[in-house]
This record gives structure tokens, sequence and C-alpha cells, in this order.
């Protein structure tokens, strides 16, 4: 592993001969290699998975790389991990692939991959298989990060939209906006004093709890971009039904509503990228929270709302003041207001 | 206060409006001016209160709404002919212009720098000084003073690469001309452009115009109280300035903020969209300050600006139309692809309306 500060990414590190190795054994293995990819197999034979297994790939590309509370390193693995337990699966293994922009120091990608190895530790996953890319400066943003995971289903549930009934209750697992805060405050245009983290985390921890409610436990989604009004939304729509919220109910820091203040976002449409939505059957939603108090992870879960009619497909939000409106899908990109 | 006494107050004022409401001769019609409120009616559900006989209607208050599409149009001829940083508040890139949005410039590889104060503009100019940089001037006179205070900082450095393209905007002026329109029984009056201005500011409402004002903050109940209070006003045909954001807004204002946009700003008449040419109504550099000046130091030749006609936007600043009763709304202009500013602006009263639907 170098640690010298002037070391780049260069474009011959993406050529496949010498350089590529050097790179790929100096500075990848040691952060990432848990044993099966030592051997840089062209692919990788699993053992062990059973009959159902979640499989899913996603793309990274956040910017800036580096925000409070993680990196692009960390937020591709929990980003995919957390799209395998939504499905109800045990994270297991996950595919790495690095398109790199030449001249990255590569004592960030150090920093990036060691994040990245922490996150998959802590998440139970070990990457098995992995590809390096290079393209020439200008063509990327210093790293994208695309990183497939296959997770094992031990259990005979069908978590999906069908499922999902009048009266059925709705669970956070914890207060919402805070990545998509974080990522906000931490571009170059913005110099406020906040103290916001990302939470960017594995969220398999709360749903193997979860999975205790048996077929009580209906659906489950990471509240990524577009917040928890995406995700209600979501739900709506992919089941046609009615869902209210009481907008007093739903946990939100207080720095994260303080900034949201000034940049004129909703935390409702702000990512999160540790966070839970479940839906569970009527009158289950003490029960499920009681599983989800195990966890520290989860230990601000709160019941916000629930299934109320199978008549409209629609978000409505009861407000504080005892007023509603509906809860509408958050469109376009993120702007900052102008007075 | 908590959320619960919270709940209970807001009850308590949406049954004292029903209740005074309901006893008046007719129905009444406020228009709350600023942008601000527009979005925090609707994001607090407070529509959904009000009895059929309140309707507030949404004003010219919205600084993006307000700009001439022309406007967009010059700053990008400006970006594209001098290679200028073009640096601007957020609400503005996506406003669509006759050859795209500031976004659309911005990703063809114009130079197009988001900032929530307009004083970065200084750093902006130090780093980039081999390139003009030019601020885009929107704003009531809640902005005007920071960019006055920049204008200052920049004079006293001696930037020779730093600009602003003005389309200032200042409020008596439009609300001289809504303020006879017989439907409107009042006002309900900006709480950050107030602190600025005052609320002595809006007396001649009442005595040329006979109607009411009140100056309100932004929380729910802030809204609810001073909606309250102009249907205690209207029911009994008091034309009276109120001022209900004592905790921020004085009614002399804030001199100093005044002095400093009368040292470097004088009036001019200026385009509104929707209501045209207002006299007196815009701000352009007095002298030391000329020199900064966008639009006679970077010249281009800006093209007449069509808009879509089928485009009610002028018709919805003005309080004349709901959004949802325009054509477009919601189909064929949506946050996503905006037809007209309104839709866009996030303080925009179609895009309150489109955001934050009332439940029927």
């Amino acid at each position: 592993m170098s640690n010298d500060k002037d070391l780049r990414v260069l474009l011959g590190h993406g050529g496949g001969g010498k350089m590529s190795s050097r790179l790929v054994k100096n500075t990848i293995l040691p952060r990432l290699n848990r044993g099966k990819l030592s051997l840089l197999p062209d692919s990788i034979v699993l053992d062990g998975l059973g009959d159902r297994i979640a499989y899913t790939t996603d793309s990274y590309t956040v910017s800036p790389i580096f925000f409070p509370g993680g990196n692009i390193g960390s937020l591709a693995i929990h980003g995919t991990c957390n799209d395998l337990a939504c499905s109800g699966a045990r994270p297991t293994f996950v595919s790495v692939g690095l398109i790199l922009e030449e001249g990255l120091a590569i004592t960030e990608l150090d920093q990036i991959l060691e994040e990245m190895s922490k996150a998959a530790d802590e998440a139970g996953v070990e990457v098995v298989t992995g590809d390096t890319k290079v393209v020439p400066k200008g063509s990327a943003d210093k790293i994208f990060i695309n990183t497939s995971g296959i997770g094992r289903i031990d259990h005979e549930l069908n978590l999906g939209p069908d499922a999902i009934e009048v009266g059925d209750e709705i669970i956070v697992s914890g207060p919402v906006g805070n990545h998509g805060m974080a990522i906000m405050l931490s571009r170059a245009e913005f110099s406020f004093d906040f103290d916001i983290q990302s939470d960017s985390a594995s969220i398999w921890p709360i749903v193997e709890q979860l999975l205790e409610l048996g077929p009580h436990l209906k659906f489950l989604r990471d509240p990524t971009r577009g917040g928890l009004a995406a995700t209600l939304n979501e739900i709506a729509a992919g089941s046609s039904v009615e869902v209210q919220i009481d907008e007093t109910s739903v946990p939100i820091d207080e720095q994260v509503k303080a900034a949201s203040e000034i940049l004129g976002i909703d935390p409702l449409v702000a990512a999160n990228e540790g966070k839970l939505v479940a839906v569970v059957g009527k009158g289950m939603a003490q029960k499920a929270l009681d599983l989800m108090s195990r966890r520290q992870i989860s230990s601000n879960a709160k019941m916000i709302g629930t299934i109320t009619s199978d008549l409209a497909t629609r978000v409505i939000i009861n407000t504080r003041i005892g007023g509603s409106r509906i809860l509408a899908e958050p469109s376009g990109e993120l702007l900052p207001r102008i007075c | 206060m908590n959320i619960d006494n919270q709940a209970i107050a807001a009850k308590k004022l949406v049954q004292e409006i029903r209740d005074i409401s309901s006893s008046a001769s007719a129905p009444m019609k406020f228009m709350e001016v600023c942008g601000t409120h527009t979005m925090a009616i609707h994001e607090t559900g407070l529509k959904s209160l009000l009895s059929p006989a309140v309707t507030l209607v949404s004003g010219p208050g919205c600084p993006v709404c307000v700009t001439e599409k022309q406007f967009i149009d010059h700053a990008v001829l400006i970006g594209k002919k001098f290679d200028a940083c073009l640096v601007t508040f957020g609400d503005l890139i996506r406003v669509p212009g006759s050859f795209g949005s500031l976004a659309q410039f911005r990703s063809e590889g114009g130079s197009v720098r988001v900032v929530y104060s307009p004083m970065d503009c200084i750093e902006i100019s130090k780093k980039e000084s081999s390139k003009p940089v030019v601020f885009l001037g929107v704003g009531f006179e809640t902005t005007s003073p920071t960019i006055a205070a920049t204008l200052r900082m920049a004079l006293s450095e001696n930037l020779a690469n730093f600009f602003v393209l003005p389309a200032f905007k200042t409020i008596h002026p439009a609300l001289n001309i809504l303020a006879p329109k017989p439907d409107l029984s009042g006002f309900l009056l900006p709480g950050h452009v107030s602190a600025i201005i005052g609320s002595d500011s809006y007396q001649y409402l009442a005595d040329k115009y006979n109607k009411p004002g009140v100056v309100a903050g932004f929380e729910a109940l802030d809204i609810l109280i001073a909606v309250r209070d102009l249907v205690k006003l209207a029911s009994r045909k008091e034309a009276k300035i109120l001022n209900d954001y004592k905790r921020v807004v004085r009614n002399s204002g804030n001199v100093a903020a005044q002095n400093l946009i009368n040292e470097v700003f004088e009036p001019c008449d200026t385009q509104w969209r929707g209501l045209g040419i207002i006299p007196g109504s815009g701000l352009t550099f007095r002298e030391p300050y000329q020199g900064f000046n966008a639009a006679t130091k970077l010249v281009v030749d800006v093209p007449p600006a069509k808009d879509d006609p089928r485009c009610r936007c002028a018709n919805i600043i003005t309080g004349s139309l709901q959004p949802d009763k325009c054509g477009l709304f919601g189909k064929e202009c949506t946050p996503e692809d905006p037809v007209g500013p309104c839709m866009v602006s996030s303080e925009g009263t179609c895009a309150a309306y489109y955001k934050y639907g009332t439940v029927k």
C-alpha cells in the first residue's frame, strides 16, 4: 500500500499490464481481500446460498466523494446491502467495480477502500469479485463505483406491495433526511456550520429483527433518493392505496430541521442511507417497535401512519396544526431557495 | 410551544376565522404578497382549514416568478459572449429562457455557480480573476441590502472583474397597482421584506385604497393570527395596517439596511412578468457603483423573448387565476419540465399547488 501523497491514478493503471496489477495488488487487495478475492479469478464460484437468493446492483456517483459520516466507498457497500435487506435477504457477497478518473490521488482511493472494507465487515458481506477501469481526466468525477450483491433468503415470506392492506401500519426506523442534508451541506457552494452526519449504515440488523413478525411483515423499503416522501408514494402507487401519516410523528433531528429551513429543502424528500420504512399488519406496530428497539440503529423508530383506504392512490400528511395536504412525489434536482 | 398546544391554538384561531367570516356580508379574498407565505400556507395544510368564505390568493412576491424570461436570456448571452462565470441563487437556474435554462447552459459547458450569499462573489471573483464574474441580481428588499453590501466591498477592494446584472424589484409600486382591485379585501404583508422596509411603509394601502394589511411571520400560527386579524378588520370595514410580526419587524424597519440600499441604488423603471413596466419599481446603480453594472459594461444584444401564450403565470402572480385552472398545470407544466417560472421557483404559486396539493 502506498502512502505517498503525490501518487495518482494514471491511465496506465487501467491498461491491464504491470501497472494495473500493481494497483490491484498494492492498493485494492490489502483493503478488500478476505480470501476469495486473492486468486483474482475471472469469475467466482459461490456455494452454500440455499434455494432462494436476492440479487441486486447499484452504481454510486455521489459528489462530494467524502462527506461527514462516510464516503463513496462505504455508501457503495451500504446501498447495495440495503437493497438486498429490503427483500428480506441477508447480504452475503458483493462485487465491486471501480471506475477511476485519471489523476485521482492514490491516498484518496485508499481512504475510500478503507471505509469500504470496514463497511463490508460490519455488514457481514465479503467482496468476492471486482474490476477496475481508469478513464481520462474529465470523463468521470474522481471515482464511480458499481456494486452488485447477493443475499440469502432463509424464510418463505413474500415481501411486496401486494401484501399491503387497509389498516396496515407504517414505521420508520429513525430520524429522516440526514444523508441528503449532509451531502447538500458538504457541497462547496455552502458554508454553514451544521454538524449533520450521513446516516449511511447497513439496515440488515433491523430487518433481521422484523422477520420475527412472520407474515405480519408486509413490505420493506430503504428511503434513499426522494426520501420518505418518495417511498410513501411508492407504497401508495404500488398497492393502489391511500397512505396517511402524521407530520408530528415523523422523527427528524433538530439540526436537520434547522438546515432544511435554511436550505429550503423538506427533510421528507431528503435521502437516507441507513433507514428503513416497514409496513406491518394492523395492530403490529408496537411489537415491531419492540423488536427494533433491540438494535441501536433503530432505537428511535416510530410509527408514522397507516394505510387508510383502497379507494384512492395518494399520500396525505396531517399537519401540525390539524390541517391536511397531499405529500407529493418529489421531483428533480434539489435546489436551495432564493431568499 | 409544544406540538399539542400548537394544534389547540390553531383550532381556536380557525374557529374564530370561521365565526367572523360566516357572519360577514360577503366572502373575503386576501392576497399573500410573499412567496414564502405561499409555501408556508400550503405546507402547513392551512388552506384545508379555512372556510369557503375566506380565500387566500398569491401575489407577486416570488422574485423568480416576476422576473422576465428575457433576463435569463440576457444572462446566458453574457455568459457566452464574455466567457463569464454566472453566479446566482439556486431558484433561478431551472427557469426556462428562450435558449434554455441556466442549468442547460451549465450542462453545455457554461460556468454557473449557485451561492447562498452574494458575498461569496468576492471570493469567486478573486479566484476567477481572468474572467468576468456576474451575479444575477434578482430579489426584493430582503436581498438588495446584501447585494449593496457586496458592491460596497467590491468597490473598496477595487474588484475589476465583478459585475451585477440588475433585475431588482421593490414591493410598493406593485402593491399600488394591485391594491385598487375591488375583489381584494386586504393584504397579508410579507415578513422578511417588512423587516427591511417597516410596517409603517404600507400606510398608503389604508389611506389611499381603504384596504387593511397585516404583517405576518411564517409559522403556521403567525399566519393564522394574521388571517384572523385581516378577517376582523375586513368584516368591520376597517382599513388599518397591523404588525403581527413584532419579534422581527419594526414599524420603522431596518434603517441601516434602507440607507445601504439608498447609498448604492436608485429607483428605476423595470419590467415585471404579468404586470408590465412599473415606473420606479426597480433598482439601478448610483455613482460610483455604475461600473459594476453588467448590463452596461458587458453589452450584448438581447432579442425580445416570447412567452408561451398558453402560460398563465402573468395571471397567477396577480392573483386573478388559481394555478389548477391553468390548462398546462400538472400536464405540460410540472416542476420537472416547467413552462413558466411559477412552477419552477420553490416559492412559486404553481409549485406550491403542485407540491402541496390540498385534500378535497
